[in-house]
């Protein structure tokens, strides 16, 4: 065997308003393979109104063995919740 | 990394997993934890596609198209849950290739119940019925597996599954609503299907090597004794309405336990076809390895064809 088919991670908007979510992979030659191949692996029952198609390779990704240096600086900034401020309860709703 | 880090390691894993906490892909694992999720992932991916290979035998001869549509769906189902598998399994750092090797030079194991013939058509409806079955009551608990890419995969292929169980069991309903020989036929289907099913659930817990392990890990969250018990527990009535006689004289409703008893397993048999020795082993595995090397070239070509699209784009763009 010459070479072998690629790796693809697959995006799938289950309706108009929502996101692409991550569904899965699959293997394909090309994009269009891909895309085709993620219809039958991935939307058989209405699942989907529109794919996304990467390949793998091509995604980075953060290390969670760096989760501290990386997400840390955000865990003492209460300051950016809307609870961190003391308003008098006849402010009702703010 | 010294012993004593890994160990340190080892031990802020299994509290993660003791808190509910998922594990994915990039996070450090054991690897024991690595290598048993490859196997059992891939294990399962395998069932899925020779799984596909049993009922293959009857698309071209359903009885009628609805039969035929539904059970082209099913199959079309089975190599998905396949892809969905092999897809997670690969996150472990292991290569579809290698994983295919392992099924095709016997190295990795699959289901031993897609070693047995389907050799009429009520074999759709018990395969639908009491293997898709088993297999329910065997996946639905790994849906909160601690393995991330495992439990969603999980997730989609139990939703997908029901309807493979109600499918086979409308084929017996019809079958036992008909003829004496139609009846007959579903009948044969039972006695034949009935003790492989069971065994489908694995070996007893007294010879179950895994289990404390695999239940620390969430790979399993009930003993295989517990889930037979479930499943027959649920199937008996289950053929009782259907009219049909399960082939075990010591099956018999135990008032004290709220369970019913049941006979000796034939586990000799087991063995015996894990080993490679049931009625279809040889034909399951030629199938499937013709199928991969008689595909070969166009893979090959698909792949050609594809990078000379790439490079003529290139040409075009200088």
């Amino acid at each position: 065997m010459s070479k072998n088919w690629p790796l693809w991670e697959i995006f799938v908007r289950s309706k108009n308003g929502l996101e692409h979510r991550h569904f899965g992979s699959l293997h394909a030659a090309d994009a269009e393979m891909a895309l085709e191949n993620a219809r039958d692996v991935y939307t058989r029952r209405n699942e989907g109104v529109s794919i996304w198609v990467v390949e793998s390779k091509n995604i980075t990704a953060s290390n969670p063995a760096e989760n501290g240096e990386m997400f840390e600086p955000a865990q003492d900034k209460v300051y950016r919740h809307p609870t961190f401020y003391d308003l008098p309860d006849e402010v009702k709703h703010m | 990394m010294s012993e004593k880090e890994v160990k340190n390691l080892e031990e802020i894993f299994e509290a993660r997993i003791a808190r509910d906490e998922k594990i994915e892909p990039k996070d450090w694992m054991p690897e024991k934890y690595r290598k048993t999720h490859i196997r059992q992932i891939s294990q399962h991916a395998h069932s899925e596609i020779i799984g596909m290979l049993p009922e293959g035998n009857w698309i071209t001869r359903a009885p009628s198209l609805r039969r035929k549509a539904a059970l082209l769906a099913k199959v079309q189902d089975e190599a998905g849950h396949g892809l969905y598998l092999y897809s997670a399994c690969e996150t472990l750092g292991v290569s579809r290739d290698e994983l295919y090797d392992q099924l095709h030079s016997g190295k990795a194991k699959y289901s031993s119940i897609f070693n047995y013939p389907t050799i009429t058509w009520a074999d759709i409806g018990a395969i639908g019925w009491l293997v898709d079955g088993a297999a329910i009551i065997n996946q639905v608990p790994l849906c909160n597996t601690s393995f991330g890419p495992y439990a969603r995969a999980m997730v989609r292929v139990c939703k997908e599954e029901s309807f493979h169980q109600r499918q086979g069991y409308e084929i017996m309903l019809t079958l036992c609503r008909g003829t004496q020989e139609q009846k007959a036929m579903a009948q044969d289907a039972l006695n034949r299907w009935w003790w492989p099913s069971l065994m489908m659930l694995g070996p007893t817990d007294a010879e179950s090597v895994h289990t404390e392990q695999s239940m620390k890990w969430k790979l399993k969250r009930k003993s295989n004794d517990d889930l037979r018990q479930q499943f027959i527990d649920q199937t008996v009535p289950q053929a009782d309405i259907l009219g049909l006689t399960i082939p075990d004289p010591d099956l018999k409703w135990n008032e004290e336990t709220g369970h019913y008893d049941f006979g000796e397993i034939d586990w000799e048999e087991f063995w015996q076809v894990v080993k490679g020795h049931g009625p279809c082993n040889k034909e399951r595995m030629s199938a499937r390895v013709n199928a991969w090397n008689n595909g070969e070239w166009v893979r090959d070509a698909a792949m050609a064809y594809a990078e000379k699209k790439e490079a003529n784009k290139l040409k075009e763009a200088i």
